[in-house]
């Protein structure tokens, strides 16, 4: 593991309803700001840098620039990079890369969204891609999309309905002990196979939850850290990759997270068999199959058979994760990176419940995917590491 | 299995021989003259070297599935014309591109079905899409 860290997440907070049809999204994003420098032991006056993502239409059309004028903030660092679900878990590497280089010291980070009770017409494509042409007269949004990659693994490797199931029936055994998870039934691999059909061969409870929602976490350096009366996460590494079309050539069982994955484990000096808790996105059962697969936790193909037999559970599985249910039963707030960090921070703090705390929790990752897993999307992954005091 | 008419894409200067053709009843790719890839979907550079000496080629309009799903859920999508069969077709050119496979029953469709281009209206009588179907 490496020694040479330059930030550290210092607080973290989820907000604690799926539903919030009386509270603005600037209102969300205030509320979880708060509860992340509480957190911290750190004041809003502390913040110098600031970075979130977004919808335009929830904050202004300047997202960075809304919420700053909202929160009253002075930074002399900000960000809106936007790709997607991966967004939150790229503004971790982003605000150690800025705190490296002296940019800040104090970074919030922010996320607010409300796809569950905001009638507004949720706009499923950006015009503004040329692609987009070529994507929107075939009816290729989210859900077919994901089905698509789906079939392909299906095709090639063997993969089998039951085996992403087991992925929901683990988040969904951790999510009965999250009194905030949307759905905290647990469920059975058959009960999945035998949910209506929706894309096939994806079934409904293959799919994460439309949730309200928000939260946010605080980057510090070093310096930052020492002065805290609070246990901090290392950032020991980040990567970053896109992967697309390639001209004509996509490969629908090759993901982003082979390569963001690679850079992170390199810079952090760790490799998969390192890692205690993984926080992999979960937009849908196959891409947490075919993450796991490229992060290196086992080999292209051996994802069905890696997950079965309860692999994934807490706190005693071969590879733990996303142990507040995650997207798939918890919480899905329009994007899914930020409660990817959130946990992961829990569980090296070990402040996750306690049925699903692992033990001596030391490295974790968490892994966002942004974008459309079946046509071009980014990957993030984030190496974090328990810090002794 | 159809939605008729379709969507009217947005037509820019970069892609409008390519829907003018499909009007045509003709499917293009572009082809790059420096480095000779064929590609998918259409751009005015090329996406391997970025050269910008590219040209239009007919593409056969043949190829096979190399993935699809029948999709219960589209949004705004007619839902008497649900489900919906989203396609890659992998061209004998070799580009995989993302389309629809229509007239047929989702149970007909496998991955490795050979299928061709067949062309759908939209609104626009002048733009029409291009769309596959089994070759039986
Ligand atoms: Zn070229």
């Amino acid at each position: 593991m490496t020694d040479d860290v330059d930030a550290y997440i210092a607080g973290a907070f989820e907000h604690p309803t799926r539903e919030a049809p009386d509270k603005s999204i600037a209102q969300l994003h205030a509320e979880v700001a708060a509860g992340a420098l509480e957190d911290a032991g750190l004041a809003k006056d502390d913040v110098d840098g600031y970075f979130t993502a977004g919808e335009n239409y929830q904050v202004g059309r300047y997202p960075p620039l809304a919420m700053a004028d909202y929160l009253g903030l002075d930074v002399s660092y900000f960000d809106s990079t936007d790709d997607g679900g991966s967004a939150y878990v790229n503004h971790v590497g982003e605000a150690a890369a800025a705190i490296a280089h002296g940019k800040c010291d104090v970074a919030l980070v922010t996320l607010a969204g409300r796809m569950r009770t905001d009638d507004r017409d949720q706009p499923e494509h950006d015009d503004s891609i040329l692609q987009e042409n070529f994507e929107r007269i075939y009816g290729a949004e989210t859900l077919p999309v994901y089905a698509l990659a789906a079939r392909r693994h299906m095709h090639e490797y063997g993969t089998t309905s039951e085996q992403l199931a087991e992925i929901r029936a683990a988040a969904s055994h951790h999510a009965q002990y999250n009194e905030h998870a949307m759905y905290r039934e647990p469920v059975t691999v058959e009960e999945v196979v035998a949910s209506r059909t929706v894309s096939d061969p994806l079934h409904l409870l293959d799919c994460c939850v439309v949730s309200d929602g928000a939260g946010a976490f605080v980057v510090v350096s070093d310096e930052v850290r020492r002065q805290l009366a609070r246990e901090c996460v290392a950032v020991l590494g980040h990567g970053a990759a896109i992967e697309h079309h390639d001209a004509g050539r996509v490969d629908l069982t090759r993901t982003a997270a082979r390569d963001s994955g690679q850079r992170a484990f390199d810079r952090a000096d760790v490799g998969p068999a390192d890692v205690d808790y993984a926080s992999i996105y979960d937009s849908f059962t196959i891409t947490v199959l075919q993450t796991l697969e490229d992060l290196g936790f086992c080999e292209k193909g051996e994802g069905g058979s890696f997950v079965e037999d309860g692999a994934l559970k807490a706190p005693h599985g071969t590879l733990p994760f996303n142990t507040d249910g995650g997207g798939l039963c918890s919480n899905h707030p329009d994007r899914g990176g930020m409660t990817k960090v959130i946990e992961a921070v829990r569980q090296l703090r070990g402040e996750a419940n306690p049925e699903v705390q692992v033990p001596d929790a030391e490295v974790a990752i968490a892994h966002g995917t942004g974008g459309y897993l079946g046509t071009r999307h980014a990957g993030s992954t984030a190496v974090l590491g328990r810090v002794g005091r | 299995m159809s939605w008729e008419p379709r969507p009217v894409p947005e037509i820019s200067p970069e892609t409008a021989p390519y829907w003018a053709a499909a009007a045509e009843g003709r499917l293009l790719l572009c082809e790059c003259q420096d480095c000779d890839l064929q590609y998918y979907y259409p751009r005015a550079r090329c996406p391997d070297c970025l050269s910008g000496n590219v040209e239009w080629i007919d593409a056969a309009g043949t190829g096979t599935v190399y993935a699809y799903t029948a999709t219960e859920i589209v949004s705004g999508w007619p839902e008497e014309h649900l489900p919906l069969v989203l396609a890659y077709v992998e061209l004998d050119e070799g580009p995989r591109m993302l389309t629809d496979v229509v007239d047929c029953g989702p149970d007909e469709v496998e991955v490795g079905s050979s299928v061709e281009v067949t062309f759908v209206d939209t609104d626009d009588p002048d733009v029409a899409i291009p769309v596959f179907e089994l070759r039986r």
